[in-house]
């Protein structure tokens, strides 16, 4: 039986009526155990060992033509099997949802460190030293852009916008900001390199990968190889974090196939921690015009928001830098530039939160700026400039308890015992400062599709290919499922991350939960209708709880009422909402930092995000993905950044050593605080995306707060002690 | 990864033969095993110390501390002799790595680690310290991290430790066992040596050579300190780095060890900044001065000029605090 909804009308909170309290309710990840213990198998650990194995060499120019593959003398080498140079190995990954091949082809190089050659083994160690030794030669190009400066920018007509007079707005107003922020190439660094295991059977393939939309990945990966999609199956039921690295089939996904139907046996690849910084997507650096202009109150009467981003040739992404902008505060005047630099670096793709991770750090660094040359508190200037309906195109929002979470925060931090006069805070050597931003990002609904199975013994079963990457999938799936039909959390059984199950959303774009939840509660909603029918009743009046069914007063187990299992495959589609109103999570941070006056160093102290998301489905997995935003907000802020080499292009820092993601030492104290909300327009869960709200904004409340401690401001991301000691006092 | 031959030492003199014949010597492999599977070291022959008897901590007989060569970073940090009468390497060690790295790493490991330089890394790039003659990528590239003292034109690479900055103020030696069975001890300052044209080889050390301790003279007395400045709160390399130990007596500097990180090719000391504190009284001139001294001769390459004020500014401090401890 097969259950579907279209999304065109505001839904009734059906999962609350249920009231059986499993749903919100502080659970642990299912999968914890297993994965702390060392029992979840990832993608490169399922094989029996037999495997050869697959190491990529990459290519050591920034732009040119292979022209030769020294693939004799490694053939020699002990040990290697094959030397894969088939014309179908990718460039780069795929972007999340292409659902078709990226650029493929190893001998146009187009940036330093680009995969160009499998070389497969009997061991790790001896394919990693013959790809060590492969010779390659170039016909190197001489206009390689290896800087976005070296490259004329190409502008995206869609994304060149004016409403109203920005620059007359800036002219006539009583208080403006124009400055000019930067921000760093960046890389997930998920703990869990790329990695794949092909298997072939005849004509069809199996690969266990480490993916977040295999619905997508499967065709990518049967476009790539040219076979039926029908013949492609991919597993990833374990997840060692994406962040958006792994949301399109990727170079070592191609190669252990391609390497696995030559040599007739299995192949694994896992890419090396320096070609996952390399060869897997970076965020893109970005340069960003912010200007606002506001009335003497503070009111703003115009935005602008100009940005240049860069990717190679040939990719349709671009960092939507301004995303948030549009909708996130008023004022009659707008104007956007949106640019991309077509340079030879590593791939550009989207990395937690594309656009409002970085949009957001140079917007609200702006409104910072603005308050505080209008001698407006920043939280006060937020609230002024919520618009009452969409700035630009007047759609009513869903739902948006942003001014809550700004007063709510700002209250729960102690937000008016701040100085707003700049460096005058001090413990010891220490300038104290606090600092706060706003925090948004768009919500989205993505066709998913789940099978839920009540089984006669009075347990589920929910099937989906959905994916779980460490964000709770697990846990949520089975929350909605336990609720809706009233089972305790221990007899749902959810199986995941198998295209052999239902087409899921995927994770991504913070639209998993929302997306495959509402597939489940789509199924779940009609297993209880068939149930109902079959004991006469109204689905509305049919209450279940704790595995039983309680009807005339009476009680009975499940298993009592059941003689064959129910099967319903829930199927979501968004609908008129998505297009209706303008939805939106909304937040807000707080930042205490400390800012050493002897060496410019900066050690956050304690930081708090209020935020509001619909429905929490779960307050634990929800308060960690907020916790992991807001770190990756302070790791943004501080410390990360890809350098590129200024003749080359390539990445110096391709380690962990020295791409710096904030240690244990460097989180504090870290409060989420989540404000009641449903949002009818959302989903029928009434929730909204919460994955990559958390990162929205952070990284400016901290470095607002660094102005606060130390009157210093740094719009060149990220705030190294280099770039704060030039402005501290002489000591 | 080059297939490689192992061997386990079975005596010092068992590893010094094989060394001298070529073999590299592994004891924690924190840094040698990178740098192996980089292939920036391939070595065909390694000889595995880590059986010997090296990794105890004994009092000498003048006073001072005997440190075996296989003594781990972690185990050094936390012996109460050290923590009380050398609480500068004490504060070196723990800033330094992670608390797994420390765990395998090894006294004689640390001293002989190789540069941070991210070319180093890299087989792709020229660099004169890992291909002489290649050239230096470094000095017109990413260099944040990099030297800007005691560099040349052919290589600005910095010595990434902090327990051996601590150990030079200490005034260490090392006691090092040659192949040809004769054991001879050293001053630290005498290990290292700077780059000039030759990057390549960092240390006197010959080959088949084994560190078998480092050696403390008595306590030194007086206060210390070991600060540290980074990019992150924890594990990550020092940008700068300052030993100190002080001694204050009648209001003046009796005695100051001043050695510096993140700096240099080497572990970093200078008399005459020393010099010019000691017997004077402690004020923000004379520590300005010793400043200018230690940093006369500093070069930024553009992406670490800013560790030339960084670098006084954190003597500075140091010194401020250190007196401020010591009255
Ligand atoms: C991610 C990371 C972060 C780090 N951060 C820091 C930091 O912040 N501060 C810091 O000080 N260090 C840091 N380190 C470096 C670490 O301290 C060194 O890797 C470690 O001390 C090396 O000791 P080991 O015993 O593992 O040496 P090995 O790797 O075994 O050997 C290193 C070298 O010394 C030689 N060798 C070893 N023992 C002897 C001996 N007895 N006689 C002769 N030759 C010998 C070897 O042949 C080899 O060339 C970091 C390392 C890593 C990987
Ligand atoms: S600084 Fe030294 S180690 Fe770095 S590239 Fe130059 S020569 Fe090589």
């Amino acid at each position: 039986m097969t259950a579907h909804l279209k999304l065109d009308k505001p839904q009734s909170d059906r999962l609350g009526d249920m009231a059986q309290g499993v749903i919100g309710r502080e659970t642990p990840r299912r999968e914890g155990p297993l994965k702390v213990t060392g029992r979840a198998p990832y993608a490169a650990e399922v094989g029996d060992g037999t495997e050869a194995v697959g190491v990529f060499a990459r290519a050591t120019i920034a732009k040119g033509k292979v022209t030769k593959i020294g693939l004799d003398a490694v053939r020699a080498l002990p040990g290697v099997c094959a030397v894969i140079t088939d014309e179908r190995l990718l460039r780069n990954p795929a972007q999340g949802t292409a659902n078709t091949a990226p650029v493929q082809g190893g001998r146009d190089v187009a940036y330093f460190g680009q995969p160009i050659a499998l070389v497969v083994a009997e061991t790790y160690e001896q394919a990693r030293h013959a790809a060590h030794g492969l010779e390659i030669a170039y016909d190197a190009a001489e206009d390689a852009a290896v800087t976005p400066e070296d490259a004329e920018p190409e502008s995206l007509e869609s994304k060149q916008i004016d409403i109203g007079d920005l620059d007359t707005a800036m002219s006539h107003a009583a208080h403006s900001m124009d400055a000019t922020y930067t921000t760093p190439s960046q890389n997930s660094a998920a703990m869990e390199p790329h990695a794949s295991i092909a298997v072939w059977k005849g004509d069809e393939l199996t690969l266990h990968g480490s993916y977040q939309m295999l619905k997508f990945n499967r065709n990518e990966l049967a476009d790539s190889l040219g076979v039926d999609p029908e013949k492609v199956q991919i597993k990833s039921p374990y997840v060692g974090g994406g962040f958006g690295s792994k949301l399109g089939i990727a170079p070592e996904a191609v190669g252990a196939a391609l390497a696995a139907k030559e040599l007739g046996r299995a192949v694994r690849v896992v890419l090396t921690r320096p070609q996952v910084f390399e060869a897997t997507m970076r965020r893109s650096e970005t340069r960003q015009r912010v200007r606002l202009a506001a009335d003497a109150d503070g009111k703003l009467t115009g935005i602008g928001h100009s940005a240049w981003v860069s990717n190679l040739v040939g990719e349709a992404f671009s960092e939507p830098v301004a995303q948030a902008t549009h909708f996130t505060y008023g004022g009659a005047n707008r104007s956007y530039r949106h640019l991309i630099h077509r340079v030879n670096r590593t791939c550009a793709g989207s990395m937690r939160a594309p656009g409002e991770a970085v949009g957001m750090l140079a917007l609200e660094n702006a409104m910072d700026e603005l308050a505080h040359a209008a001698g407006v508190d920043p939280v006060e200037l937020r609230l002024k400039n919520i618009p009452d309906r969409h700035p630009e195109d007047d759609k009513p929002y869903s739902s948006r308890r942003f001014a809550d979470c700004l007063t709510e925060g700002a209250r729960a931090f102690g937000w008016h015992k701040r100085n707003p006069t700049p460096g005058q805070t001090r413990d010891g050597e220490w300038l104290i400062g606090l600092g706060m931003a706003s925090a948004a990002r768009g919500n989205i609904l993505s066709e998913s599709h789940a099978r839920v199975t009540l089984h006669s013994d009075g347990t589920a079963t929910v099937e989906t290919d959905m994916t779980d990457i460490g964000t709770g999938t697990y846990t949520i799936l089975g929350q909605i499922t336990a609720e809706m039909l009233g089972l305790p959390l221990d007899r749902v059984n959810v199986a995941l991350g198998d295209t052999a199950f239902p087409p899921a959303s995927g994770s991504g774009g913070s639209w998993g939960a929302g997306s495959s939840g509402s597939a489940v509660f789509v199924a779940c909603q009609n297993i209880r209708a068939a149930l109902a029918e079959k004991l006469g009743m109204e689905e509305d009046q049919l209450t279940l709880t704790e595995g039983s069914v309680i009807r005339n007063n009476t009680r009975e187990p499940l298993s009592a009422v059941l003689d064959d299992d129910l099967t319903v495959e829930g199927h979501i589609e968004p609908g008129d909402t998505s297009e209706e109103v303008q939805q939106a999570a909304f937040g807000a941070h707080f930042a205490e930092v400390a800012v050493s006056a002897v060496t410019g160093e900066t050690r956050v102290r304690r930081m708090l995000g209020c935020f509001a998301a619909g429905r929490i489905l779960n307050e634990q997995t929800a308060r960690s993905q907020c916790h992991g935003g807001m770190i990756f907000g302070i790791g943004a802020a501080l410390t990360e950044e890809l350098v590129h080499d200024p003749r080359d292009g390539h990445i110096v820092n391709h380690n962990l050593a020295e791409y710096h993601v904030p240690v244990n030492l460097d989180i504090p104290q870290l409060e989420v605080m989540f404000l009641e909300e449903r949002d009818a327009h959302a989903n029928p869960l009434q929730s909204k995306g919460i994955g990559e709200l958390g990162i929205s904004g952070a990284g400016a409340a901290v470095t607002n707060a660094i102005f606060n401690a130390t009157g210093v401001r740094v719009r060149d991301y990220p705030a190294t002690l280099d770039k704060v000691l030039p402005g501290l006092p002489d000591i | 990864m080059r297939a490689f031959d192992y061997a386990r030492a079975t005596s010092a003199t068992d590893a010094t033969a094989k060394a001298a014949a070529g073999a590299t010597i592994i004891a924690g492999g924190t840094n040698l095993l990178d740098l192996m599977k980089l292939e920036v070291m391939a070595p065909e022959q390694i000889v595995d110390i880590n059986r010997l008897d090296m990794n105890r901590i004994e009092h000498t007989e003048s006073g001072g501390l005997r440190i075996g060569a296989l003594v781990t970073n972690s185990d050094l940090a936390v012996h109460p002799v050290v923590r009380r009468d050398y609480a500068v390497l004490s504060r070196a060690l723990l800033a330094g790595a992670s608390g797994q790295l420390r765990n395998k790493a090894t006294t004689g490991g640390n001293l002989l680690q190789r540069t941070r330089c991210g070319y180093f890394y890299d087989t792709a790039m020229p660099c004169n310290k890992r291909e002489p003659g290649t050239g230096c990528q470094a000095r017109d590239g990413f260099n944040r991290i990099l030297a800007i003292l005691g560099t040349s034109e052919h290589c600005i690479a910095t010595h990434p430790s902090d327990m051996a900055v601590a150990m030079r103020a200490l005034d260490a030696e090392v006691e090092i066992e040659s192949a040809t069975g004769i054991a001879r001890t050293i001053p630290l300052v005498d290990l290292h040596v700077l780059p000039g044209e030759t990057p390549h080889i960092e240390t006197t050390l010959d080959e088949g050579d084994l560190i078998t301790a480092v050696i403390l003279p008595p306590p030194p007395g007086g206060v210390h300190r070991y600060r540290k400045v980074r990019d992150r709160s924890s594990y990550a390399f020092a940008l700068v780095s300052v030993a100190a130990v002080l001694r204050i007596e009648s209001g003046k500097i009796a005695s100051c060890a001043l050695a510096f990180g993140g700096l240099a090719p080497k572990p970093w000391r200078v008399a005459k900044v020393e010099d010019a504190l000691t017997g004077q009284e402690p004020s923000p001139e004379i520590f300005d001065k010793a400043a200018d001294i230690l940093l006369a001769d500093a070069k930024g390459y553009g992406a670490n000029d800013f560790k030339i004020p960084l670098a006084r500014r954190t003597l500075k401090a140091v010194l401020r605090e250190s007196v401020e401890a010591a009255q």
